[in-house]
């Protein structure tokens, strides 16, 4: 099986925020809920970068070790997806992620937090593939119909890739060859321990 | 006409030159660390990589926050041990307290005769800061242990049906615990003001162990220490408590862990200290009880444990009792 990934190659990058629009637009988020956004570092500075940023998928993931009621999984192909059904909104994940992922729909009173909203790498969730329910809770599963993630599929330059590890770092390093520099792939130290040479 | 030719070789041949230095020189030469560098340099050094983001959500503009590895450690690791031993090693303590001294009992028996000690608005107060409380602590641990100690037995739907009735209790408790910690204090902290004679009580650990029972007003040191635990404790969890209640109205993200750090400790302190609280007060000693609970206390039990209390009581009661204007028998 593979193990997915995303990778953002911050030197192709142009802050067009089409995956952030291709997300909410395939998924249908709802209203102050972003499952991936661009953040520029250096912002009209000298070496400005921007990166596209959502879960990571990470190794030995935090939200699912902090989650008080254990809602979290991973599937086969190395996505994390929780059940919408057992998440109680209560905010630890957002706490333990590296990459502020977690999502809350504002709901009720006070700063009262619905059920948790992420990127589910395109693949749904707990729910079967492909169906209206599934669709209403956590979006498209565009895995299930063999296809990638809309937001690295749509990229006009390419910058944000997705799929498995091994390919797209694979992809990322003969860039890098090729041009002659790279900034590395941001969150992968992180994410997954490990390191893609820039 | 040969000028002219001269000049465009030479523009052409200037032209890949030009273009040549209009390139983006390469990356790594233009000072900038690799992503893998600035993120280890950021774990290392507990700072956030951040930026700026077009949507509204200003959460959204730290890319990557190491603390947040930081912050699970505490709630999987030091937070459960800190919880986990305060909580349980409490508990053995009373039990052994228990086998040893068995419940305290009245030294001159029941006297018949009661005095009030607590007043109704006293008491009912007392009950509702303490009913809070107790589901305060209750659904607080449930959120640290019942995953691996209640999850397993009851099944995720069950316990995820517990939990959010949980959260909500834990939301909405916050108020008449946090108004009733304020009305302790108006009622209680002018008996509670600590006073040379809580030295001697301390010394004699308020007769704990031995026969002795020494002398106390209203509150002897014991309840004072309760007492200020319950008003700065119950005031910083409270407090600490209403930042997590309202995610990132005051604070950011690392503000809102330290709060959570704040209220999982100190709450899990106060739990373990309420449980000696709540056995002194039932199985721990004869007569205590009453106090809380019909407002009357034994008249010997008042003379045993609050001598100066008693005294107090009684000449007040006196004077109560006579008129203004009454005088000693033959005085006139």
């Amino acid at each position: 099986m593979a193990r997915m990934k995303f990778l953002c190659d911050s030197d192709r990058c142009i802050e067009c925020n089409a995956c952030v629009t291709a997300c909410k637009n395939e998924h249908e988020v709802p209203w102050g809920i972003n499952r991936r956004r661009v953040v520029t570092l250096n912002d009209g500075k000298p070496g400005e970068r921007s990166i596209s940023m959502a879960c990571m998928h990470c190794t030995d993931a935090p939200c699912a070790a902090v989650c008080p009621v254990n809602c979290f999984y991973t599937t086969a192909d190395a996505v994390v997806l929780h059940d919408k059904d057992l998440c109680i909104g209560c905010g630890y994940c957002f706490y333990a992620c590296p990459f502020g992922a977690p999502q809350y729909p504002k709901l009720g009173n006070f700063g009262s937090r619905g059920k948790m909203d992420k990127c589910t790498y395109c693949a749904g969730g707990p729910q079967a593939d492909d169906t209206a329910v599934e669709y209403i809770q956590y979006g498209a599963n565009r895995l299930a119909e063999g296809k990638l993630p809309i937001c690295a599929e749509m990229c006009s330059t390419k910058a944000l890739l997705a799929g498995d590890g091994q390919i797209i770092a694979a992809i990322y390093k003969e860039r890098v060859t090729r041009r002659g520099y790279g900034s590395g792939a941001w969150g992968w130290r992180t994410a997954y321990q490990e390191d893609v040479p820039a | 006409m040969i000028r002219i030719l001269a000049l465009l070789l030479a523009l052409c041949a200037a032209g890949p030159a030009l273009a040549q230095t209009a390139a983006p020189p390469p990356f790594t030469d233009r000072g900038q660390l690799s992503a893998s560098e600035l993120e280890l340099r950021a774990a290392l050094k507990g700072e956030r990589i951040s930026g700026r983001v077009s949507i509204p959500d200003q959460q959204a503009a730290n890319l990557i926050q190491p603390e947040g590895l930081d912050w699970r450690g505490f709630h999987n690791r030091t937070l459960a041990w800190i919880a986990g031993i305060a909580v349980l090693g409490m508990g053995g303590l009373l039990a052994l307290f228990f086998l040893v001294r068995g419940r305290i009992r009245i030294a001159g028996g029941w006297s018949g005769h009661t005095l009030q000690r607590f007043s109704l608005l006293e008491r009912a107060n007392h009950w509702m800061v303490a009913t809070s409380f107790l589901i305060l602590g209750l659904t607080g641990l449930n959120l640290t242990f019942g995953r691996h100690l209640l999850l397993p037995v009851i099944g995720p739907a069950a316990f995820t049906a517990l939990t959010q009735a949980g959260k909500y209790a834990h939301n909405f408790l916050a108020f008449p615990f946090t108004l009733g910690i304020v009305v302790m204090l108006l009622l209680w902290a002018r008996d509670n003001v600590p006073e040379k004679a809580d030295l001697a009580w301390l010394k004699q650990a308020g007769g704990l162990m031995g026969h002795g029972h020494p002398g106390a007003g209203r509150f002897n040191a014991g309840q004072k220490t309760v007492f200020w635990l319950t008003v700065f404790g119950g005031g910083i969890v409270a407090a600490s408590g209403y930042v997590l209640i309202f995610p990132f109205s005051v604070t950011d993200i690392g503000g809102q862990q330290l709060a959570y750090i704040v209220h999982g400790v100190l709450a899990a302190l106060m739990f373990a200290a309420m449980l000696a609280h709540i056995y002194i007060g039932s199985v721990g000693m004869e007569g205590a009880f009453d106090a809380m609970g019909t407002g009357q206390v034994d008249y010997n039990w008042a003379k045993e444990h609050h001598d100066r209390w008693v005294e107090a009581q009684v000449t007040k009661a006196r004077q109560t009792v006579a008129p203004r204007d009454a005088k000693a028998a033959g005085a006139d």
